[in-house]
Formats: C-alpha cells, structure tokens, sequence
C-alpha cells in the first residue's frame, strides 16, 4: 500500500470517529475505564508481589542445632544447605550473636535488665544457621530436607506473612481477571457497537467503492484503524492519569501509615510503567483492532 | 468483449429476470440495451458488474469468465469498468474534484497521477471551473458529468451506463449521449441501458431490445419501437 492511500485511510479514520462521536465517545470511555482498572490492578499485584519477594528474602528459615553438637557437623550441615538450589543464601549466627540480637531487641533502652546475665548466655544452645530461599513456595521441601539432616534439633519456619501475602496477591488477580474479562466483552461490543454505526453512515459510499474496484482492504483499513485509534485514545488516556496518581496514592500511604515506612518498599512508578504502559497499549490496539475486524467481515460483503 | 452465452439470472423467488441470454459486443462498440421496467436490462449490466451471479449460462468480459472469478479477484476486475448510474451515486460531502479523485484513489493511485489525472477528466466533461463545488451545488446534467468523470479517470476498457439520463431534462440527456459518444470514439467499449427512445432514435446505434428478461431483438443502428 502506497503511503498516501495509508495517509488517505487514517484521515477516513479521525473522519469516521468525528462523524460518529458519540459512539466513539462511548467507546473510549469504556476502554479507558477497563484500562484504568487493569493499571490499579496491576499496580497493586505488583506491589504486593514485590512485598512478598522481599518477605521471602528477608524473613529467613532458622536452623537450631542439637546440645553439644561438635563444630565439624555444623560446618558440614551449612555446606549442605548451601548446596541445595533454592538456597539463596546462609549465614551463620553464634550462640553469643543470637543473645546480642535478643537483647538488643527485647531489652532495647534498658540495658540494665539484661546485666544479670552477665556472661551467662541464656541462648547457649541457639547457634544456628539463618537460610534465605529463593522463592517462598520450595521453602518447604528445603525444611523436609535440613531436618532430616545429622545434628539439626528443629527448623523455625517464618513462612506465614509471606503466605497470607501470597493468597492476597492471588485473590487480588482473580478479582482482576474477572472484572477486567467482563470490561473487554463490553469495551468490545461498545467498539464493534461503534464501527458497525461508521459502516451504516458509510454504506453508499462503501458500495461506491467496490463498484469502483477497492479491494476488501482498502476498504476495510478506514474501520480497522478508527477500532485502533479508538483502543489507543482509550488505554492512553487511563494510562496518563495513573502514572500522576501512582506517586501520590503511595507518598498518601506513607504519609497515613507511617509505621509501613521502611516496612514496605512499594516498586517505583517506572518500573510498574515499564510493562504496564506497554500491555495496556497493545491490549487497547489489540481490542480495537479485533473489535472492528469481526464487524467489517460481518457487514462488508458488498 | 463482452460474451453472454444462455445466460439466466433468477431471484430467490418469482420469474426469471434474464432468460437465456445470448449477446456478443465487440470492443470499441456502443450498444444500447433498451426495454421497459422489469424487461431484465439493469440485471444484464449487474451481471456485468458482477454484482450479481448468473444462474446458468457464461458470462465472460475480456476472456474472463465472471462465474468462475474468486472474491479477491472481483476488485481488479472492476478497474476495468466504467459505471455510470442514474442517481449519480456522488458522495455529498466531497466536492467535484474529490468526488472524481476518489475513483483513483480507491485503486491505489499516486497523488501525482491524481493531480494530473482528474483535472484532465474535469475538462472533458466541462466541468473544471466548478471543481470546487459540492454535488447539492450542481444541476442534474453537471452531477452526472461528475459521475462520467469518474468513471472515466481511471480509464476503463468497457462504460456502463445504468439509465444515465433518466434524471435529466432533454438538453442534458442530449449534452450526457455526445460525451459518451466521444469517450465511444477514443476506443471505450460503451453500454447504455435506458428506455429514452428519442435519444435511442437519434443516435443510430447498435440497440438491443429486452422484454420479460429475454432478448427479442438485436439490430445495429436501430431504433427504440418495442412496446409491451
């Protein structure tokens, strides 16, 4: 196609849209609403999948040795665990470090308190190894393995936020997918709803056309870009006033809650946008463009 | 040129609107198709056109026989006809000038070849001072010059004329025959269907009387004298 046929066809597009704006209208209204749900619905299944990643990296397994355990068997239960493949990482914590860490924690600003102590570490027997797995879900076969392990007295999950999490994160993408399945059938038939009043307001000039000789195509392309510019103005549009709010609604968070400050590391707005702004724009091409190809192959068979 | 062999056309229910059909036309030939409403003559250029499928019989235009051309093929076909209707078919909201450039448009043609083509049309038919205006601006005559126009730009083998005159006073049905005589004399093919007898009588062309969609006459200068 000659680039001034395809610069004729995308002004029959914009003039199909202006003729037929209130439908066009309609249209993109739809398409910007099932966009803008998805990009909320993203943005937070995002979020809260970076939460749990970092729930998974910074909660670890502890593994408790049994009393009197000789430093060899320690040493040889580390390698072990090191070697296994969804081991991220592991670190080794002395009876004295795990009694720094307690009383640092607990005893906090009265120190006092902790002095009867004195060099009597009461965590004796608390050695152990801190494992960070690399995915929440294989925490569980590595704990059926470590306590099968010579010398391991007890293995201390801390897999129950990043659980809860996790079944949050799904509920909130099954919620997604059903809301965003019901906006699409709609935000389709509103664009085939659209492209099939063109093709009416049209239809003389359409028959001029092909007892002139234009090819189904050419005659097709007009309706087919209207169905794209459609998807595109309707994801652009929910696109451009979700990445204003996306900063704010999380510095609001912050600034509500402030006790999720440095709890919670929400993703940056560039990377939520870096597959969202993508996705969002193929899904409204890509709808208008399947929208108004069932319609044209419907109603132009002149 | 144009072959019809035993060519019927009938609708999903009632008479046949074309009855064993048998017409050969030359190329460079003018041919009047004549009859009065319902004597199948406007199925005869539909089946031309390929608008419509013949029942049985052949159809074939420049050795291509209609009945076995595939969709795709249908397009490409149509560039090498001319059609000329009786409502004009203009699109009312495109002027003169665009209304002609649209034929040319709708097969692909560079702007360039536009811009040197349509004003060359517009001249032919008389009409390149009014390029501007729009379709409601014209009078019946100059609305079916602009048809003309277009039909003519993209330079078909074979016109045809589906009553081109039967919206025009004497004058501009006179002004329409002397165009598609001259376009007849640069070497197109041209069929008129009507039922204007004088303008038949006057112009001493090859005409072919249908009546209930069967062929009763086909004489070469002829005159319109059939009635029902």
């Amino acid at each position: 196609m000659r680039i001034s046929t395809i610069v004729y066809e995308l002004k029959q597009g914009f003039k199909n849209i202006a003729r037929n704006w209130m439908f066009s209208l309609a249209s993109i209204v739809t398409m910007a609403a099932c966009i803008f749900i998805f990009g909320i619905f993203y943005s937070i299944v995002t979020n809260v999948n970076h939460i749990v990643k970092s729930v998974e990296e910074d909660v670890p397994i502890t593994v408790l040795f049994e009393e009197n355990v000789g430093k060899e068997v320690i040493e040889d239960v580390g390698r072990r665990i090191k070697a296994r493949p969804e081991v991220l990482d592991v670190k080794f914590v002395s009876a004295d470090e795990a009694w720094e860490t307690f009383r640092d924690q607990y005893f906090g600003e009265s120190k006092d308190a902790a002095e009867g102590f004195q060099d009597d570490n009461p965590l004796a027997n608390s050695a152990n190894y801190e494992v960070y797995v690399k995915e929440i879900e294989r925490q569980g076969s590595l704990v059926e393995y470590v306590e099968g392990l010579e010398g391991v007295r007890e293995v201390r999950q801390s897999e129950g936020a990043a659980k809860t999490l996790g079944s949050f994160n799904r509920l909130v993408a099954l919620i997604s997918i059903a809301i965003i399945a019901i906006l699409l059938i709609v935000a389709i038939f509103l664009i085939s709803n659209t492209i099939s009043t063109g093709i009416t307001i049209r239809r003389e000039e359409i028959g001029i056309m092909k007892l002139i000789g234009a090819t189904d195509l050419f005659v097709r392309t007009p309706f087919l870009l209207e169905g794209i510019i459609l998807g595109l103005i309707g994801a652009g549009i929910p696109l451009a006033a979700l990445f204003v709010m996306y900063n704010q609604v999380i510095s609001r968070i912050l600034e509500k809650f402030q006790v999720l400050d440095g709890i919670l590391q929400f993703v940056p707005a560039s990377q939520v946008f870096r597959v969202l702004l993508p996705v969002s724009l193929a899904l409204g091409m890509g709808i208008g463009f399947f929208g108004s190809l069932f319609t044209t192959r419907k109603h132009l068979k002149v | 040129m144009i072959d019809l062999v035993d060519v019927s056309k009938t609708y999903s229910k009632g008479q046949p609107a074309v009855k064993n059909a048998n017409l050969h036309i030359e190329k460079g030939e003018f041919v009047f198709i004549v009859g009065n409403s319902g004597s199948g003559k406007s199925t005869l250029i539909k089946l031309l056109m390929k608008e419509l499928d013949a029942s049985s019989g052949t159809v074939m235009v420049d050795g291509i026989n209609l009945r076995n051309m595939k969709r795709r093929q249908v397009a490409k076909y149509r560039r090498k006809l001319g059609v000329v209707f009786q409502d004009f078919r203009l699109l009312k909201d495109r002027n003169v000038y665009e209304n002609v450039a649209f034929a040319q448009r709708v097969i692909g043609r560079p702007t360039r070849v536009i811009r040197k083509r349509v004003p060359e049309m517009l001249t032919l038919v008389g009409l390149a001072e009014k390029y501007k205006a729009r379709p409601r601006e014209l009078s019946g005559g100059e609305q079916q010059r602009v048809a003309l126009a277009r039909a003519l730009v993209n330079r078909p083998d074979i016109l045809l004329a589906d009553e081109p005159t039967g919206n025009l006073d004497p004058q501009n049905a006179t002004e329409i025959m002397r165009l598609l005589e001259e376009i007849n004399d640069r070497g197109t093919t041209v069929v008129v269907v009507t039922h204007n007898k004088e303008i038949v009588n006057a112009m001493k062309k090859r005409v072919v009387a249908m009546r209930k969609g069967v062929i009763i006459s086909d004489e070469q200068e002829g005159e319109y004298h059939y009635e029902d």
